[in-house]
């Protein structure tokens, strides 16, 4: 029974990305980075004869290794500034604040960090700025937790470092970086009809108007002609193990505990198996050809497939599919 | 129309689980450094650099390419960076050596690197997206069913994959740059190993390394006054297919035989088993050698596992097969494929060191990544065309 | 010339945040194949070698290009590669191909869902990931730095800005792949709140989604599926420091380097990938184009801009132009990175060489 696909809105849901990078700094900012633990900054003399704060590891001209650094700052001149009215997460103030690019006194090149200046009508270039050291340094940039202005009140972390001030959490030479970003994913039309098939108890599947060949689950286009597929097609249950692994090593967010089977099925009708659990035997009963048929979950959609008793299929019959 | 190039010289790191003693760019530069310097040259004589690695996420910077400008030299250069999934290194190469071929540029560094350790690898392949409920995570799982319909189809006795782990483990203990250096280790322990993805064993598995891989690619004039033998670049092939299609053959894909069957035809090579010298070829769990070896036409459909057997494919047999080690041995996931094509090309200069297969003039380097679509591969040899 | 290689095609999908799009790319990509190929007269059998450019972290997902060769129909197998960089570096690629003789025809294509990312925060990963991406600086306030310096400078003012911006739009409403055009005068600009100052909505592209097509071919076949091919007399490009605080913002000499290298003389049109508006200000000069060259006729990156489409969409553009006998020499230009660090320069011709 064919009908063509409904139209209906794609799902979607928020995906997030996080890690926690540990990042090996390498001899150069190795050297930056225990200095910003002790409330020093270091620039690194260039071939061009400029003094590069925040130092380079290879010099942008020869490529060569910076090989001596050098004190500068720790106060600084903005030469250029822009504004932050709704900072975003991650940024170094919650309030609005500053970007700025500061050249430190000693150096010829510019940093870029934030200024704490309060308002955008007290930035200006030209404004001198001093860093506001991290309460506890943890071996990054940002143990300069932002610039403020000279002219303002000194901070709480001025000055410098006292030996209870350096921390005592950083390794040297390595630096920790989270990274957390949030995306709103999109199912595919063909995989949203799949999903919402799923929800109704039914096994979609298209038709390709070109090759003939029927895919499940649907998936929109047809990867061997790159053409939309329209054609739908439900499926039975039943189907057949064409080929599959035992799986011993877990993983973050497993839903069963190992060992256990993922294999490729095959179902009846389809031209492509698609992969999914077998459960519901020991995992070594679980052979080629074994004939299967799905358990529906408690929540929507197929929890796993689980052998029937029918006799296994014909290696020939599903060779094409492995 | 088409100017010959060839490799001018080769450099990699000492492959690691974990290269904290470097920075990104300098785990670049100890490979780039090398590669210029065993071709006699400087970066300043590279007119453009193509760079190649695995997903950004892997190290958590967008582009590293933009980051990595200056520490490679490529500062007023033109700079490219190329991701084809696991076959990266690769094309990384094949990108570097169009560039020459087309006249565009007489010197290319081809560089390519992985410094997974800053996440985590497994983390990094396995995010699975909303809607999507994995069954297994990591490349095991994924490929571990095609080498049981492997073994099914051909016929192959079970310990095939252990004696491809023995040979390329030992092989890179020959190879002071390879990051697993087990020269003792024998069939019973590979055996014996825990079995991770049934039919694959932990020790028939890549490592996760942190590497690097460069490679210098120069013209005709610039192949003349370099210091010592050079890679001749015969041939150069990529073929890509989707990584799920009906009736796709996963075993022995589509895509891999057309791209060598193309390579052959470039290189003039009719009789590969015969006429190929050694391979390196891009083998992340231990079956693949004999399902390669069937792929890239060295045995028919179904006998490919002999070959390995019959000690073929050791260093002494027919056909030495990763005499590097291969990517068994050191996994830095974009960087594998170039090292292949590098390992291919050492030889034929005869630079491979411990691992040299003596008299080697003809070499192939093969990579391929995704769910077995993406191929690239190169034909070098001692002599131009 | 034998050597010679020509934009025989192009086609875009229209620039807007798309409900129905993926980051895959597939759905946006799938009409354009088919209308660039209707045009040229050509199946997707007839393409000898295919480059993509798009970005896993625009995507969020790792290996997120493998998806769209699903739009490419490669069965049986296709010659096919992938850069993770704006698609006119894939255009490059697929050029150099061309040269080697390997391939006759080559497709490149380029897809973006800026809309599913944090575009302004994940852009922030572009930068050095040891002492100015953990700040996460984004991309707007980046520009916003490089604007100010040309502002202090004396290099141009905000109304310089806005008037980029007020033309682009008028232009704009005659391109209907077009995200944003309208009427509108500088003045009216320059009354709206700074969003990132000195940086205002208008100075910004809007954040969209899109996808375009470019198909180049060898002489023999170029001659034969088209009327007028834009002939390639010149591609280039270059790269400048990773280092923002140590490159002259105000002076873009990768752009400058890589017209230099594309030869590109004197052009009557130039498509500039500038998705802020002191940045067509900055490749104006640069690429040391007169008043008398039309810059931007579609309106520009400020009126759509889909990333990692965008670039190859003004390659395409300025072909279209030279296609159309609307210009004898045009010239495309793309960028990559923070404030224009690295860029590329594609001029099309009328003649052959």
């Amino acid at each position: 029974m064919s009908q063509p696909l409904a139209e209906s809105a794609p799902l979607r849901a928020p995906l997030e990305i996080e890690f926690d990078y540990t990042r090996s700094l390498g001899p150069v900012l190795s050297q930056f980075m225990a200095a910003l633990a002790e409330r020093r900054i270091l620039g690194a003399r260039g071939a061009d004869g400029r003094v590069h704060a925040p130092p380079f590891e290879y010099d942008p001209m020869t490529a060569e290794p910076a090989r001596e650094l050098t004190d500068v700052g720790p106060e600084g001149t903005v030469i250029s500034w822009s504004w932050m009215p709704d900072p975003l997460a991650g940024q170094p103030l919650a309030e609005p604040f500053a970007w700025a690019l500061i050249r430190l006194d000693g150096a010829d090149t510019a940093m870029l960090h934030a200024v704490d200046a309060g308002s955008a009508a007290a930035m200006r270039t030209g404004l001198r700025v001093r860093p506001r050291w991290a309460a506890r340094p943890a071996g990054g940039i940002r143990d300069i937790a932002c610039f403020e202005p000279c002219d303002g009140p000194a901070g709480a972390a001025a000055g410098a470092a006292t030996a209870q001030d350096i921390g005592t959490e950083r390794t040297p030479g390595m630096t920790i970086t989270p990274v957390r970003l949030r995306y709103l994913h999109t199912a595919s039309p063909g995989e949203s009809a799949y999903l919402r098939g799923l929800a109704a108890g039914r096994l979609l599947g298209q038709r390709c108007g070109v090759c003939g060949q029927v895919y499940v689950p649907t998936r929109g286009t047809c990867p061997a002609d790159g053409v939309t597929m329209t054609e739908e097609v439900e499926l039975p249950e039943s189907g057949t193990v064409t080929t599959f692994c035992i799986v011993n090593v877990g993983y973050p967010g497993q839903r069963v505990t190992p060992p256990y089977v993922a294999a490729a099925v095959l179902l009846d009708g389809a031209d492509i198996a698609f992969q999914h659990l077998v459960l519901g035997c020991d995992a070594s009963e679980v052979r080629m050809g074994l004939r299967v048929r799905a358990v529906w979950g408690e929540a929507g959609g197929i929890s796993h497939f689980t052998p029937t008793s029918e006799p296994d299929a014909l290696y020939e019959t599903y060779a094409r599919s492995l | 129309m088409k100017q010959p190039a060839a490799v001018l010289g080769v450099g990699q790191t000492r492959h690691r689980s974990k290269r904290t003693d470097v920075s990104i760019a300098g785990l670049c530069r100890e490979a780039a450094d090398r590669a210029v310097a065993s071709a006699g040259l400087a970066l300043a004589d590279i007119d453009a650099v193509v760079v190649g690695k695995a997903p950004d996420l892997f190290e958590g910077v967008m582009m590293p390419e933009l980051y990595l400008a200056d520490a490679l030299g490529a500062v007023g250069k033109p700079l490219l960076r190329v991701h084809t999934a696991g076959s990266v290194g690769g094309a990384t190469g094949i990108v570097a050596t169009s560039l020459v071929q087309a006249g565009l540029h007489r010197r290319v560094l081809a560089l390519a690197f992985e410094k997974q350790s800053e996440s985590n690898a497994m983390w990094a392949l396995s995010i699975a997206p909303p809607f999507s409920i994995p069954v297994v995570a990591g490349a095991g799982g994924y490929f571990a069913p095609h080498i049981r319909a492997y073994i099914r189809r051909s016929g192959a006795p079970s310990h095939i994959g252990a004696l491809v782990a023995v040979k390329d483990r030992r092989n890179g203990a020959l190879n002071p740059y390879a990051h697993l250096q087990q020269g003792d280790i024998t069939l019973e322990k590979v055996l014996a190993s825990p079995m991770l993805w049934d039919p694959v064993r932990y020790d028939e598995t890549c490592p996760s390394s942190d590497g690097a891989c460069a490679v210098v690619i120069g013209d005709s004039d610039a192949a003349s006054v370099a210091p010592g033998p050079v890679a001749w670049i015969r041939a150069t092939a990529m073929r890509s297919e989707p990584t799920m299609f009906a009736g796709k053959d996963h075993v022995n894909p589509a895509a891999g035989r057309e791209c060598v069957a193309a390579l052959w035809r470039q290189a003039g090579i009719t009789d590969p088993l015969n006429e190929i010298d050694v391979a390196e070829i891009y083998v992340p769990f231990s079956w693949y050698e004999p399902m390669w070896l069937e792929n890239l036409g060295f045995a028919a459909a179904g006998d490919g596992w002999r070959l390995t057997e019959a000690g073929e494919t050791a260093l002494g047999g027919r056909l030495p097969v990763n005499p590097s080690g291969g990517v068994l041995s050191s996994n830095p996931i974009g960087a594998s494929g170039l090292l292949r094509f590098a390992e291919s090309a050492l030889q034929v200069m005869g630079k491979a060191g411990a691992h040299q297969v003596p008299g080697a003039r003809v070499a192939l380097g093969h990579a391929y990544g995704g769910g077995s679509q993406f191929f690239s591969m190169w034909v070098v040899s001692s002599q131009p065309m | 010339m034998s050597a010679d290689v020509a934009v025989v095609g192009f086609a875009q999908s229209p620039c807007r945040v798309r409900e129905d799009a993926t980051t895959s790319g597939v759905e946006m990509l799938v009409p354009i194949f088919a209308e660039v190929f209707r045009a040229c007269g050509l199946t997707r059998r007839d393409i000898g070698f295919w480059c993509s450019g798009s970005s896993d972290y625009l995507a969020g997902r790792a290996f997120s290009f493998v998806s769209a060769v699903d739009a490419i129909g490669a069965v049986p197998p296709a010659m096919e590669s992938h850069v993770e960089m704006d698609a006119a570096w894939a255009l490059y690629e697929a050029w150099a191909k061309v040269l080697t003789g390997e391939a006759e025809i080559a497709l490149a294509y380029g897809f973006g869902k800026s809309s599913g990312a944090e575009l302004r925060r994940v852009l922030a990963l572009q930068l050095d990931p040891y002492l100015v991406a953990p700040l996460w600086p984004d991309s707007v306030s980046v520009a916003a730095l490089q604007a100010r310096l040309g502002l202090e400078a004396g290099r141009w003012t905000e109304k310089d800005m806005a008037e980029v911006a007020a033309r682009s739009r008028a232009e704009a409403r005659s391109n209907p792949d077009a995200q944003v055009s309208g009427s509108v005068t500088a003045a009216e600009l320059l009354a709206r709140p700074y969003v990132a100052e000195p940086l205002r909505a208008h100075d910004c592209a809007p954040v969209g989604d899109g996808a375009a097509v470019v198909i180049i071919a060898s002489a023999a076949r170029a001659r034969e599926l088209c009327e007028r091919p834009a002939w390639i007399s010149g591609f280039a490009h270059q790269v400048d420091s990773g280092s923002l605080g140590a490159r002259d913002l105000l002076a873009v000499p990768s752009a400058a380097g890589a017209a230099s290298a594309a030869r590109a003389g004197s052009v009557e049109l130039a498509e500039l990938h500038a998705p802020f508006s002191h940045q067509e200000l900055l490749l104006r000069e640069a690429l040391g184009l007169g008043e008398d060259v039309a810059v931007n006729p579609s309106g520009g990156a400020l009126c759509g801009n889909p990333m990692f489409a965008a670039g190859l969409a003004r390659i395409g553009l300025a072909a279209r132009a030279v296609m159309s006998g609307r210009a004898s020499r045009a010239l495309g230009h793309a960028t990559s990175g923070p404030a224009l660090q690295q860029n590329l320069v594609c001029v099309l011709s009328g003649e052959a060489s």
